[in-house]
């Protein structure tokens, strides 16, 4: 095979970070190449010199052969290279084809009915289900990916770059997806896939490249590659993947949701009268593709999101007789009333945590008030931070250092630290593990089994399915804003959970993930 | 398909920079200082054929160069700190107040209108706490009103604030016409009895002034680092979404911190009219509630940097007036001069943050293996 891309000798810095040392690999035609790595290993930086949005501070790019100097991603388009990037780069209120034609050469005379018809022929070339009158804001994500992909053939690449292509899709989505994929390959095409999900790694690719704290490990044939190998070259170390299930032990009612309706600021209904139990002393998982509804469902208990009438949320004390309504009361009152709710939320520095402060001003996010008079205590707060950052080895320079300087899995060990702190009785999590290393992960997953075995009632939102049928007792399948399922974790299948995940239609235009 | 490729590297790149330390920022800053003073030099040689550093002498003569001068600089200094003071909680909650302006002379007129009117019928005591409170309240109700359309139907508080400047402007425009009467030739309110004005202290009225804006900064720091609202302010400033979780009540803190800044600067106005002018015009606020915003942002809202700062455009300020009166230059040149210094020091804030790697410093070893 021709090689198509030659890496030699790429370092890269961000002041004193390194994202990518000495990196020296290569990328032939026609295959399809996954670059495996856990965040912050530098996948992503390493592409993104290739696609002309980053310039290395020293080593050597080789495009077929040729020394090149990729300065723009124009230049890399002229190349022959293409990226679709995690985040879309489109414009909402364009149609599909007013998108694609953005950005293309001022030499050529701006035709949309000719950029029609040349992108018509691609996706009828590989397949693609694309409106291309379509306007991008009523798209749902996948489709949103498959105008992005287009988008790039249209300017003829010969190498395409995906960054996390399955990280918003289902299971059936992504297989989709793959088929395209293998489609495009067959035309000799090189596709570089940007991962960190082992098991498509090793359902669609042909060789593995896996980056270790942003220097190469090496690269494998998939063929001769297993989930635990690739781990074991990702990580450095031997890995246990097992996660623990302890079985619960008292079926106690902690939360009661009945009818929960929740209507968006666009009058969009994201919640239709969902209901279901959580106990303590077991993890409820909420499966669901991002976006249908899982991040109201957790606002809504937590008292950060107003809910129909007819809705409501029953919380169930240790000890006590009677319930308490939820729904209605601010975070600050639900606090006030003895309700130990702890939340976890998705956005970590835009909600859960305040980016510019350090560690102890962050541990007194919820407990600000209880200095005296006017005045701040920042004692208690301190010894938190220090009892936190001991217990969960937290990797920081001291607590006084802002933790939007630390490192993604550093910042969530802040947050889920403080919110253990408050010994809570219902702890919710929205995608606790997102963006986070696997060792990292595997902590956390065994702080919320803690958790569970203390008898606190868990509510864990997450995205991958391997770890939901592992991790949970029982799994609600959420979407569109409707329960479509409620699956015990042990006896289900990934197949069961995916179909349920798009089982009522799906609302396009989402864009709150 | 490669046809335009050339085999170049960039000519510069830009890199961000990582924990710069306090010692790179003061060498910046110094450096820039440096660069605007030889520019400046080249500009004066150029255009004026004057010897610059004549000229440089006359600026720091004309803002140092005896005990009045001094005393004048510092008097201008408290008057642009303290709106600087009033601006920090607002811009810190990343709320922004365009209408200081507005603010201060709104107060500034209710303190003149009470001077006027009951100046000669209450014991002074009684006067100046009726002066207070009237520039206080109404100075507060200037930034309520945007405040509170802010936080409960999210209008932009910049257009908000910014038009309320010239409702005031032209009220204030519409009373001095009114009270041309009672003022004297210098346009100075109760000049015969002096009801209303600060007594001296240590030789100067405007002495008061100093002391409070003195006071002020230790309060208004004190305010935002060690008390409960201070750490409200952060959180909100920071994340609206953050400070709900926390169950702060966002619209309460809102208000309250604009109603907060609004009074400040009701109270400027006060200062002004009682402790320096004597008198209320469409220029007392004299853009102060303007340039204090860029006091305010280049402190990042540290009410001691504050000073450092107001003491840097004061000198400007005072030292290009000096110039053009000393060498007969209009007034755009000397605002010429001190415009390229302050856009120096401006523009280091970007040579802090990142660094530029021009063609060839890549290293070479590569394409030579």
């Amino acid at each position: 095979m021709e090689c198509a891309i030659q890496f030699k000798n790429i370092t890269k810095t961000f002041g004193q970070v390194v994202a990518n040392k000495d990196v020296s690999m290569e990328v032939y035609h026609g295959e399809i190449l996954s670059v495996l790595g856990e965040n912050g290993s530098g996948k992503t930086t390493l592409m993104n010199m290739l696609a002309g949005i980053y310039y290395q501070d020293s080593g050597q790019i080789f495009v077929n052969g040729k020394a090149v100097e990729i300065r723009s991603p124009k230049d890399a388009f002229a190349l022959g290279i293409g990226m679709v990037h995690q985040h879309f780069k489109l414009v909402d209120v364009f149609t599909a084809a007013e998108n694609i034609a953005l950005g293309l050469d001022k030499s050529e005379h701006f035709d949309l009915k000719k950029v029609k018809e040349q992108a018509r022929a691609i996706c009828d070339q590989y397949h693609f289900e694309l409106d291309l009158d379509q306007k991008v804001y009523t798209m749902s994500v996948s489709q949103k990916q498959t105008l992005e992909i287009v988008k790039v053939l249209y300017r003829k690449v010969d190498i395409l770059i995906l960054d996390e292509p399955t990280a918003v899709l289902t299971p059936q989505e992504t297989e989709k997806l793959f088929e395209v994929i293998r489609n495009m390959q067959k035309n000799g095409k090189a596709i570089i896939i940007i991962t960190h999900k082992l098991q498509e790694v090793l359902s669609v690719s042909d060789r593995v490249a896996i980056l270790r704290k942003g220097e190469y490990v090496g690269a494998v044939a998939t063929k001769e590659a297993s989930v635990q190998s690739l781990t074991e070259m990702m990580v450095g170390k031997k890995v246990d993947l097992n996660i623990e299930r302890p079985e619960p032990k008292n079926r106690i009612k902690r939360l009661d949701v009945k009818n929960l309706t929740v209507i968006n600021s666009d009058g969009i209904k994201v919640l239709d009268s969902v209901s279901f139990d959580a106990f303590e002393g077991e993890i409820l998982g909420i499966a669901g593709v991002s976006g249908n509804g899982q991040k109201e469902l957790l606002e809504a208990i937590a008292g950060l999101q107003a809910a129909e009438k007819g809705s409501s949320v029953q919380f169930f004390a240790p000890f006590k007789m009677y319930s308490v309504e939820l729904l209605g009361k601010t975070p600050k009152e639900i606090r006030e009333a003895g309700i130990h709710l702890s939340f976890v939320p998705e956005d970590r520095l835009g909600m859960g945590l305040v980016g510019s402060m350090d560690m102890t001003g962050n541990m007194m996010l919820k407990s600000y008030e209880k200095g005296k008079f006017f005045l701040l205590d920042r004692k208690s707060p301190k010894q938190l931070a220090e009892q936190v950052k001991d217990t969960l080895e937290v990797v920081t320079p001291g607590i006084s250092t802002p933790v939007s300087r630390l490192s993604g899995g550093n910042v969530q060990k802040v947050l889920v630290g403080r919110e253990i702190a408050e010994s809570p009785i219902v702890l919710m999590t929205a995608y606790a593990v997102r963006g986070l290393d696997i060792n990292t992960s595997y902590t956390i997953y065994h702080l919320l089994n803690e958790q569970k075995k203390k008898g606190v009632a868990v509510i864990y939102v997450g995205e991958d399915l391997d770890v939901l049928l592992e991790l949970c007792d029982r799994i609600l399948v959420l979407c569109g804003g409707r329960v479509t399922g409620l699956v015990d974790g042990r006896t289900t299948t990934k197949e069961e959970v995916g179909r349920l995940m798009t089982a009522a239609p799906m609302r396009g235009g989402d864009s709150d993930e | 398909m490669n046809k335009q490729i050339t085999a170049q590297e960039p000519l510069f790149r830009m890199v961000k920079r990582d924990n710069v330390k306090k010692g790179t920022k003061v060498l910046t800053v110094a450096a820039a200082i440096l660069a605007a003073l030889v520019v400046d030099a080249v500009f004066i040689f150029l255009v004026t054929g004057l010897n610059p550093f004549s000229v440089y002498g006359v600026m720091l003569r004309g803002t140092f160069g005896n005990k009045m001068r001094l005393s004048w600089a510092v008097r201008d200094l408290a008057s642009l700190l303290l709106v600087g003071i009033a601006l920090a909680p607002v811009f810190k909650m990343k709320f922004w107040n365009i209408g200081a302006e507005g603010q201060i002379l709104i107060g500034g007129l209710a303190a003149a209108l009470v001077m006027v009117f009951v100046g000669d019928k209450v014991p002074s005591g009684v006067l100046f706490l009726v002066m207070f409170l009237a520039s206080v309240l109404s100075g507060a109700l200037w930034a309520f009103l945007p405040g509170f359309f802010k936080a409960y139907w999210k209008t932009n508080e910049t257009l908000f604030t910014l038009m309320m400047n010239y409702v005031s402007i032209s009220i204030v425009a519409c009373v001095t016409n009114i009270l041309r009467g009672r003022a004297s030739s210098l346009g100075k309110l109760n000049m015969k009895t002096k009801a209303g004005w600060f007594p001296e202290f240590l030789g100067q009225r405007y002495n008061i002034n100093i002391l409070i804006a003195l006071i002020l900064t230790f309060a208004m720091f004190f305010y935002l680092k060690y008390t409960k609202h201070g750490y409200e302010i952060s959180v909100v400033g920071e994340s609206e979404n953050t400070a709900r979780y926390a169950g702060i009540n966002v619209k309460k803190v809102i208000i309250r911190t604009m109603v907060l800044s609004g009074a400040l600067c009701g109270l400027c106005g006060f200062l002004i009219v009682s402790g320096r002018d004597q008198s209320i015009s469409v220029s007392t606020a004299g853009g102060r509630g303007f340039t204090a915003i860029i006091v305010a942002w280049l402190a990042k809202f540290n009410t001691f940097t504050m000073v450092l700062i107001s003491f840097l455009l004061i000198f400007l300020e005072r030292g290009a007036g000096e110039i053009s009166s000393a060498f007969g230059l209009n007034d755009y040149v000397a605002d010429i001069i001190s415009g390229v210094i302050l856009f120096f020091i401006l523009g280091s804030d970007f040579f802090v943050n990142y660094k530029l790697i021009f063609r060839g410093k890549k290293a070479k070893e590569v394409q030579e293996s």
